[in-house]
């Protein structure tokens, strides 16, 4: 049986009907939403990562039909009015990618990380972001990103 | 990685919730569903019927009562780790939340899915046992209290019946002169462990231990008190040497399982190290006047 669920998504209302066993993820890029990714859908690499009524989640762990009634970002809805966000900035300045597959996961765990901690250590952003697996970059340059957005974000 | 077809119930209280349990067979409770949703995807369970237990309100709370600290069992994992009251009062449950899976598994995975679910290496368990928790489960004659030690039966395994549902775990706040300790080894970040240990240590005024818990998890198909070192430190004054020596006992009379991850041998060894380490942090933090 389908249920009929309303999502806002970045700011704009959905109302669909889903299968029970429909996740999340896929429920987004139906929607057009396609930055954000599906990597290993086991739960282990993070490349899903969206935030879900203000915590970040992987949604591929999640039946779209639980998030009935909830408030969605994803990567599409960080940039405001054509400005890239801080975040994204520091990426790009920062050479935070290379084949950009885990970095719509990667924006929104650094998104997560800080609001809960606008100064975190080295140690802090590397344990913040060990949901996230990225096979291209060895990190270095995606810790300095955000590094050097939580000083633009402090600002 | 799509599951099978099921059905799905939201409902809005635990009675229906319970209801729906008792009703259908083949049904399964989904509270944050970062265990559950993987192993639908992999199809190594099939429920037909899946409660979301995530709309009945009041189920998520940490607050004082007496001497005890109760959490609903919908407190996710962050929330645990994050506890104000429970870093004051029982910091050793936040420690070992906060090491659970990752940030986007903590804000979602929930204190009571994981107790239900039972993994032999999770986190809570072995703390859970070491506080002598007590869980309330709601059924359908109404809600029982059951200890920790009873709670976990096997791998995977709790003593809840069929139709039940955990509700809440009730864990004492840590009297005067208690030190703690949680610590686990996994081989890659964000990965279950190979062997956990949750350690408390009481000391009486004259530094002679009072009590005293170890229970590790990972090395058997529960989480499992090593009574021996224990006993080895009960009555006595407890320094870095008793530690040393009374840790080399840790797997005595447990049983140790192998498995693609680790042998049994090795699982021994990292047992002895890991208690040997707990107990000097908990002794240290006895130090601090905790």
């Amino acid at each position: 049986m389908k249920h009929r669920i309303k999502l806002k998504v970045n700011g704009v209302d959905y109302e669909v009907e889903v299968e029970p066993r429909t996740l999340l993820v896929h429920l987004l890029r139906d929607l057009g939403l396609t930055g954000t990714h599906i990597g290993c859908v086991t739960g282990e690499c993070g490349a899903c990562t969206v935030m879900l009524n203000g915590v970040s989640v992987k949604s591929c762990l999640i039946f779209a039909v639980q998030a009935d009634g909830a408030e969605i970002l994803t990567v599409e809805g960080l940039a405001k009015d054509g400005k890239l966000h801080p975040i994204q900035e520091a990426f790009w300045e920062n050479h935070g990618l290379q084949c950009g597959y885990c970095t719509p996961g990667m924006l929104i765990t650094a998104y997560q990380l800080l609001q809960r901690n606008p100064n975190p250590t080295e140690d802090e952003i590397r344990r913040g972001i060990s949901g996230n697996i990225c096979r291209c970059t060895g990190y270095v340059n995606i810790v300095k990103a955000i590094k050097a957005a939580a000083e633009k974000m402090r600002r | 990685m799509i599951p099978c077809a099921f059905e799905y119930f939201a409902p809005k209280t635990l009675d229906e919730a319970v209801y729906l349990l008792d009703k259908y067979e083949d049904s399964k409770i989904i509270a944050g569903g970062q265990s559950l949703v993987p192993l639908m995807k992999l199809r190594l369970i099939t429920p037909r019927y899946l409660i979301d237990i995530g709309r009945i309100p009041g189920l998520s709370y940490i607050r004082e009562d007496g001497e005890n600290i109760v959490i609903g069992a919908m407190t996710t994992h962050y929330e645990v780790e994050s506890s104000t009251l429970l870093k004051t009062k029982c910091p050793l449950l936040p420690e070992a939340a906060s090491l659970i899976g990752d940030v986007h598994v903590r804000n979602r995975g929930t204190i009571g899915g994981s107790l239900c679910h039972l993994d032999p290496a999770a986190d809570y368990p072995p703390v859970i046992l070491a506080l002598r928790g007590k869980l309330k489960a709601a059924g359908r004659d109404g809600e029982r209290i059951i200890d920790a030690q009873d709670f976990f039966v096997d791998m995977f395994t709790t003593s809840l019946k069929r139709n039940e549902i955990l509700t809440e775990i009730r864990i004492p706040k840590l009297v005067k002169r208690t030190g703690w300790a949680y610590l686990k080894i996994s081989f890659r970040a964000g990965h279950f462990a190979i062997v956990n240990v949750a350690t408390l240590v009481t000391l009486d005024e004259e530094g002679r231990c009072k009590d005293v818990s170890i229970v590790l998890g990972g090395v058997g198909s529960r989480p499992m008190r090593a009574k021996v070192v224990e006993e080895r430190l009960l009555g006595r004054v407890v320094d870095e040497h008793l530690i040393k020596e009374a840790s080399e006992y840790a797997t005595d009379e447990n049983e140790v399982l192998s498995d693609f991850h680790a042998s049994a041998e090795y699982r021994r060894e990292v047992s002895k190290v890991l208690t040997r380490r707990a107990l000097n942090l908990a002794l240290q933090r006895v130090g601090e006047g905790r």
